[in-house]
């Protein structure tokens, strides 16, 4: 159990800046979990508090004890890689006790925790077996026990799952989450698949292009998206994004595709006129005859639900999730609930909350 | 994966490989052929009549001491040759593997060795060595170490063994540095968090999965030593002083070319020809295992 502290870290390679200050505290025992793009720096923020690299500037403070130029050795920490890096010439007991014999526990010490992670991970038959002999699967519970059997004060994730198949992939998530959970070890977790991301993390940071631009609580984060790149990110299928323009006052939006929609939780500031970018989840758009016409472009059935494309005249692409599996109508008549909408500065990107 | 030509046809394939099947017989199977036939004849005192004489020359040689003396000599040099060189070639391969940006001057220094004919080596160990005008050997003899390895034995033992695993060197560097290149970046960074620093990660980590590496140049700096030494080693002591760096290729030559005792010489070389396919077929299946993987 630790705290992790990030202090305005900074990071270049040569004339490339990759990341532009980040700033982040995990409290003790926290799964905090860093999602973006692929590219926007996750990695490199995990190397960073490995102690794979270095920052430019900033510090880092595991339990408040600056950690910033210690070796990784130094800084008791346990990471699970992408492709997990198993070493190859070695059984998995023996992948497993490496970092324990390097900080000389004892044998009966080594075995037992061995032997707890092993079972913990469904491994015990494996022990004997060398890497290139397991599946994806196994392997990467392996990773998972090299890092359980430190007992470390951190654990880092570079996109543990990645490389698993789907089905594998949903199973070992609850498996990680209910490990970490168990052993309270604080995390941070870094993954591109924002479902993995909502799942996992008790908060996220949403990363892009080497800036952090949210940090809260999954559904914080869905519900209330700092800014239209989070709104876009964050959801799938994602986010409807519209151009409108303030009217009446602060008090309704003038949507580009000709609909005028009033504020339900109240006006915003600014003058009329002023650009907006509004937002509007596919499963809250909702079908009413009184509605918008909107041509059916495509259709993608999910079995309990259905995506639908349609393309206004204007050209504006808007998605539709509906709960029910048929879609057969070639022209469907839909609304906006106004209580639904998240309401963007157009210029900044940035949320408006009412009022302001 | 690998990548494979398929050429249509009998004969277009047969024609592509033919030029060297036709130096191989011209320039390997020919005098390897005749090596086997005058291993088994012996020459009268004249050189005018040779006669079969079957296995004869064979047990002369194994019950020749000097031959045996030769034999140990040869292993101790190309123990301490492929020793010197790989240790050598390993160090500055992590060196490089380190720092490999932009330091292609570094690597081109280390290849260059190679690219120089033995003899050129030779003169420029010579220049170096020389017990009077050499600019080490002199320098020795000046802080009153008594340096001449055309006197001592041992001395010229360690000149020749220094000059031929420096000439292996690039050679084992290349291989070295790739193995190193090979091995998976994250495998050294779990060994990083894993706590393992220094020697400790190079002896447990690095090694182990360098080993195939090591196997094969192990094999190929023995080849190296037992056999291609010759031009060095005669360039710069000619086998002397006395037997002291005759190793069996140079007896073989002095035995045969400047003896002309062309049966023992032929028998040398057929006992050498028979160690070198030893050497090379445990090369051989040892890459195909790696193959295999
Ligand atoms: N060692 C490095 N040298 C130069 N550029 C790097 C290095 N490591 C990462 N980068 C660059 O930093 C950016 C972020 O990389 P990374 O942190 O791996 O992204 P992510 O993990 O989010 O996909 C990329 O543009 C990448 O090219
Ligand atoms: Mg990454």
């Amino acid at each position: 159990m630790a705290t992790l502290v990030l202090d305005d870290i900074r990071k270049s390679f040569g004339k490339t800046a990759v990341l532009h200050g980040v700033d982040l505290s995990l409290h003790s025992g926290e799964m905090l979990v860093i999602v973006g793009a692929s590219g926007c720096g996750k990695s490199t923020l995990l190397r960073l508090v490995a102690g794979l690299e270095e920052p430019t500037s900033g510090r880092i403070l595991i339990d408040d004890a600056d950690v910033t130029n210690r070796d990784p050795s130094q800084r008791d920490i346990a990471m699970v890689f992408q492709n997990y890096a198993l070493y190859p010439h070695m059984s998995v007991f023996d992948n497993m006790a490496y970092g324990l014999r390097i900080r000389k526990l004892s044998d009966a010490e080594i075995r037992r925790r061995v032997d707890e992670a092993a079972g913990l991970l469904e491994l015990s038959h494996l022990l004997d077996r060398k890497p290139a002999q397991l599946s994806g699967g196994q392997r990467q519970r392996v990773a998972m026990g090299r890092a359980i059997v430190r007992e470390p004060k951190l654990f880092l994730f570079d996109e543990p799952l990645s490389n698993l198949d789907a089905t594998l992939r949903v199973t070992m998530r609850a498996e990680i989450r209910r490990l970490q959970r168990r052993m309270g070890v604080t995390s941070l977790y870094v993954t591109h698949d924002q479902v993995e991301a909502m799942t996992l993390g008790d908060r996220l940071l949403v990363l892009h292009k080497g800036v952090p631009v949210q940090l809260a609580t999954p559904m914080e984060v869905f519900h209330r998206p700092a800014n239209t790149y989070v709104a876009g990110f964050i959801g799938a299928p994602a986010m409807n994004l519209l151009a409108g323009k303030l009217v009446q006052g602060g008090r309704a939006v003038a949507l580009e595709i000709g609909e005028t929609i009033p504020f339900a939780d109240g006006p915003r500031a600014g003058a009329d006129g002023m650009a907006l970018t509004i937002g509007i989840r596919p499963e809250h758009l909702r079908l009413a005859d009184d509605g918008f016409a909107l041509p059916v472009d495509l259709v993608e059935p999910l079995g309990s639900e259905t995506v639908v494309i349609g393309k206004l005249e204007s050209g504006t692409l808007l998605t539709i999730k509906l709960a029910h599996a048929h879609v057969t109508e070639r022209v469907l008549r839909v609304r906006i609930p106004p209580e639904h909408l998240h309401v963007f500065d157009a210029a900044s990107g940035l949320r408006l909350e009412p009022g302001t | 994966m690998e990548r494979r030509t398929i050429f249509p046809g009998t004969w277009f394939p047969i024609l592509l490989v033919l030029p060297q099947l036709a130096l191989t017989a011209v320039f390997f199977l020919w005098p390897a052929g005749q090596a086997i036939w005058s291993s088994t004849t012996r020459a009268d005192p004249f050189g005018e009549n040779s006669f079969f004489v079957g296995l004869e020359n064979f047990s002369d040689l194994f019950g020749d001491p000097l031959y045996i003396d030769s034999i140990t000599r040869t292993l101790v040099f190309c123990a301490a040759v492929a020793m010197l060189s790989m240790s050598v070639a390993l160090l500055l391969a992590v060196c490089a593997d380190r720092e490999i940006r932009g330091r292609g001057w570094y690597r081109v220094m280390l290849i260059w060795p190679y690219a120089v004919a033995p003899a050129m080596a030779a003169v420029l160990w010579i220049l170096l060595m020389h017990p009077q005008v050499g600019l080490v050997g002199a320098w020795l003899n000046h802080i009153g170490i008594a340096w001449d390895y055309k006197l001592n034995d041992d001395q010229a033992m360690g000149m020749v063994i220094v000059a031929s695993a420096w000439k292996q060197v690039s050679y084992n560097f290349i291989f070295f540095l790739a193995g190193l290149q090979s091995i998976p970046k994250a495998v050294i960074e779990a060994a990083r968090m894993d706590g393992a620093k220094g020697w400790l990660r190079f002896r447990t980590v690095v090694l182990p999965l360098l080993m195939p590496t090591v196997f094969f140049l192990i094999v190929v700096n023995l080849v190296y030593a037992a056999f291609d030494t010759f031009g060095t080693i005669q360039a710069l002591t000619q086998g002397g002083p006395g037997k002291a760096t005759e190793t069996l290729v140079v007896k073989v030559y002095r035995d045969g070319v400047v003896n002309l005792d062309i049966g023992a010489s032929s028998a040398e070389s057929v006992v050498l020809m028979i160690g070198v396919i030893v050497l090379t077929a445990m090369q051989f299946r040892f890459l195909g295992k790696r193959g295999e993987k």
